[in-house]
């Protein structure tokens, strides 16, 4: 007798935790008339709990050293490295070619340990001692928008989510992603490299579902700071830019071809979700006239 | 109250002349290098706020006019200004910054009489600012691909832009500067209560040998800054002005391919520790709120003070409002000038009456008279207020401080953050690695510490939060007026 096979079911991952929707409710997005699982079909209770949990935990997380968040993010390259074949086996299921399927796993990777090596640069980059003159100490450097809203690509599985999750999570931001509604399988299982990468809980929160649905709540809830559309329906983009007005969420738009590529990668994405702060202080001049204040 | 204030405190009077003054009855729009007629037809009067006498007569740009102006800027655009290698382009803006020093006595002593401003800080803040901000971004005009390395800076073509009422002269150059130097064309349109200066920048502008069009000038009410914006072809809008007017915007030209710099309200706070250097932490928190008449969008309007100073702080802070000079804005003695508009000094008196209905408690200095005719708010501060009343929540863009204490760090931290606003902080304390902590935590764009409502060309100015985007001054001032490949 043949041995029986273990379904898997696939979960959502908020605030470190592997929950079913609360919503109970499922959908079947299906490759090729086959259905790929009972996958979550998260609500509006589901996203505000992720941003709480990603709130909670934004603080913490930006306060970790540069170094330390390097690790981190060169840690998840580690884990998804050793569980290549499943990505792969995931990819494929979803509607990918084998080779296709390689290669967005190894630019995932590569991509993780672009975005690991610039945690402790890009302030350097994007720093400045501005010459003022008068006699003030002034520095701009850059700090975290605080938490993200994602809607990943919806035409890739996996390149897609973790190319946009990197920069964001590299520049101590916390995030919640709304995974490709039709190619969830590799976001889900993505989770469980993150959890399993030392990311502490909250910091990446991704959810599935119906992208239409949720698309309202992740652009108007008034405790997320920025937003990331990637995509190119303009209605669905103008929704969000008008939705985002409520509290003046930074909106960000990537609109790209090739996931894959490797000129995608650059610290500009990473400065998408900075706000500059620039810092004064007097500096004396014993000899000089006025008292430096 | 410890110093004797019943003795004599006058200054004997040292009014700014005005005599080297032009300014004409009318202004017409300029457009296209020329001075034009509004199509509109129409002319709105501006006033002294000190004195409430008719300046001039300036033109209302209706539809029409701002479609002249669009199409003058986007034909420079074309033809000439995007042609022009960034070495040009900078020569004629050094030129600008140039010809504003030369005459920067008159433009001072209009900018007082049209907005009430003391002249000191006219003469001292606003026109040599300007200056440098034009100075400054001249030289980066050829300099471009330094800023944004492997990125291919590209100007964005047109720009909209519009400027407040606080710092008229200044926000103008904040806006136009860092404009053209990214190699864009500009329709600017200066607040209806305070537009002579931007008309004598254009003035200015045509002296300069700027091409025709690059810069040009239309005045008029909110309704011509909408038709600006909802312009098809601008293709950034650029706007300093409340939060609320701000969100109409966005929404303006959400779904559109307009860049947008959004420079939005404040409600800072503004905190002393005990190991502060108390008698400087009293200047800055004067500066702080009563600099401009409080009319200022990063102005200190929330004082925290730390419970164990607290009696002393509140002793000499009462003492130093006793002596600020309210009065005539071109006395060079003025510390407190003119409310900007009869307008402003009713939201003002609004929010003043609010403080007092929630229970808050008033204080104004007794030795202040204000005078017969003009619009006039004294130095006022409240205490007794919860992180809930009106006066601590909401921006009220006048001399008005809210007053609360603290114990710990981390409550003031909670307090002063707790605000949809994030535009400035300021910190007082001698301990260094107290004031690296707060700097670090305050959730805003500028911190000041040990100084308050310090502004330079080289450092970036802008807020989190619901105080805007994009940043105005240094390299970051150039992002907003450039696109990249």
């Amino acid at each position: 007798m043949s041995r029986i096979e273990v379904l898997k079911t696939y979960k959502i991952y908020i605030g470190g935790k592997f929950p079913r929707t609360e919503s109970g409710r499922y959908y079947q997005p299906t490759v090729n008339g086959k259905p790929l699982g009972n996958i979550c079909q998260s609500s509006r209770k589901d996203f505000r709990n992720a941003v709480v949990a990603a709130r909670s935990a934004q603080g913490a997380w930006s306060a970790r050293s540069a170094y330390n968040k390097s690790q981190i993010l060169y840690r998840i390259a580690e884990v998804l490295e050793g569980r290549k074949s499943q990505f792969i086996d995931e990819l494929i299921q979803q509607g990918s070619t084998k080779n296709q399927a390689q290669k967005e796993v190894e630019s995932s990777i590569d991509h993780l340990i672009y975005y690991a090596g610039w945690c402790d640069k890009y302030i350097q980059i994007f720093s400045a001692v501005n010459p003022v003159a008068s006699s003030h100490f002034n520095f701009s450097v850059p700090e975290p928008t605080g938490v993200v809203a994602v809607l990943a690509p919806e035409e890739t599985g996996l390149i897609g989510l973790v190319s946009q999750i990197a920069p964001i999570i590299a520049g101590g931001n916390t995030c919640v992603v709304l995974a490709s509604e039709s190619k969830p399988l590799s976001a889900v299982t993505f989770s469980e490299v993150l959890a399993t990468s030392d990311v502490p809980g909250g910091v990446v929160n991704i959810l599935t579902g119906n992208r239409e649905e949720l698309l309202p709540f992740f652009s108007t809830h008034m405790d997320v700071n920025a937003i990331l559309y990637c995509g190119n329906n303009q209605q669905e983009l103008k929704t969000i830019q008008e939705n985002a007005i409520t509290n003046l969420k930074r909106v960000v738009n990537k609109n790209v071809k090739d996931w894959i590529k490797e000129e995608n990668e650059t610290p500009y994405s990473i400065l998408d979700f900075q706000e500059t702060k620039t810092t004064w202080h007097p500096i004396e001049h014993i000899a000089g006239a006025g008292s430096g204040y | 109250m410890s110093l004797d204030l019943k003795s004599s405190w006058e200054f004997s009077p040292a009014p700014e002349s005005t005599s080297h003054v032009k300014i004409k009855k009318k202004y017409d729009l300029f457009i296209g290098g020329k001075w034009v007629k509004p199509k509109s037809g129409t002319y709105f009067k501006t006033i002294n706020p000190a004195t409430e006498e008719v300046l001039a007569e300036v033109a209302e740009a209706g539809e029409e006019d701002v479609d002249l102006a669009i199409k003058a800027a986007r034909k420079a655009y074309t033809q000439v200004w995007s042609k022009l290698s960034g070495k040009e382009r900078g020569k004629y803006i050094f030129r600008i910054a140039r010809l504003i020093q030369e005459r920067a006595r008159e433009f001072a002593v209009i900018e007082t009489l049209d907005g009430g401003k003391p002249i000191r800080e006219a003469r001292d803040i606003d026109i040599p600012l300007a200056a440098a901000h034009f100075f400054y971004y001249a030289g980066w005009a050829d300099k471009l691909e330094y800023a944004f390395p492997n990125k291919k800076p590209k100007s964005l073509g047109v720009a909209v832009q519009i400027t407040p009422w606080n710092f008229p002269m200044l926000m103008v150059a904040w806006k136009i500067a860092p404009a053209l130097a990214a190699g864009n064309t500009v329709v600017l349109k200066p607040a209806e209560t305070t537009p002579l200066t931007a008309l004598k920048l254009a003035e200015l502008i045509q002296d300069a040998g700027l091409p025709d069009g690059v810069v040009n000038i239309v005045t008029g009410y909110g309704k011509t800054g909408a038709m600006m914006v909802e312009h098809p072809d601008a293709d950034k809008v650029a706007f300093t002005g409340s939060t609320g007017v701000g969100k109409i915007i966005m929404k303006a030209i959400a779904g559109t391919h307009k860049k947008s710099t959004m420079e939005l309200g404040g409600k800072a706070a503004n905190i002393i520790f005990e190991d502060a250097p108390i008698d400087q932490a009293v200047e800055g928190v004067v500066n702080g709120i009563f600099f401009n008449q409080g009319h200022v969008c990063c102005a200190g309007s929330r004082l925290f003070i730390q419970e164990s100073v607290y009696e002393k702080v509140m002793r000499k802070l009462k003492d130093r409002m006793e002596n600020l000079v309210v009065g005539d804005p071109l006395d060079k003695n003025t510390d407190v000038g003119a409310i900007n508009s009869q307008k402003q000094l009713k939201v003002i008196e609004g929010y003043i009456k609010a403080g007092l209905d929630e229970g808050c408690e008033m204080y104004q200095p007794e030795h202040a008279t204000l005078p017969k005719k003009g619009y006039w708010c004294k130095p006022t501060l409240f205490t007794n207020v919860a992180q809930s009343s009106k006066i601590a929540k909401e921006e009220i863009f006048g001399p008005v401080l809210a007053i609360q204490t603290f114990r710990t760090v981390d409550e003031v931290i909670a307090k002063a953050n707790n605000t949809p606003y994030g535009l400035s902080a300021g910190v007082w304390s001698d301990k260094g690695s107290k004031v690296f902590n707060l700097t670090s935590k305050m959730k805003a764009g500028v911190v000041w510490a040990n100084t308050y409502n310090k502004f330079d060309p080289t450092s970036p100015f802008g807020g989190y939060k619901e105080s805007g985007h994009g940043r105005e001054g240094g390299v970051q001032g150039l992002e907003p007026y450039l696109k990249f490949e």
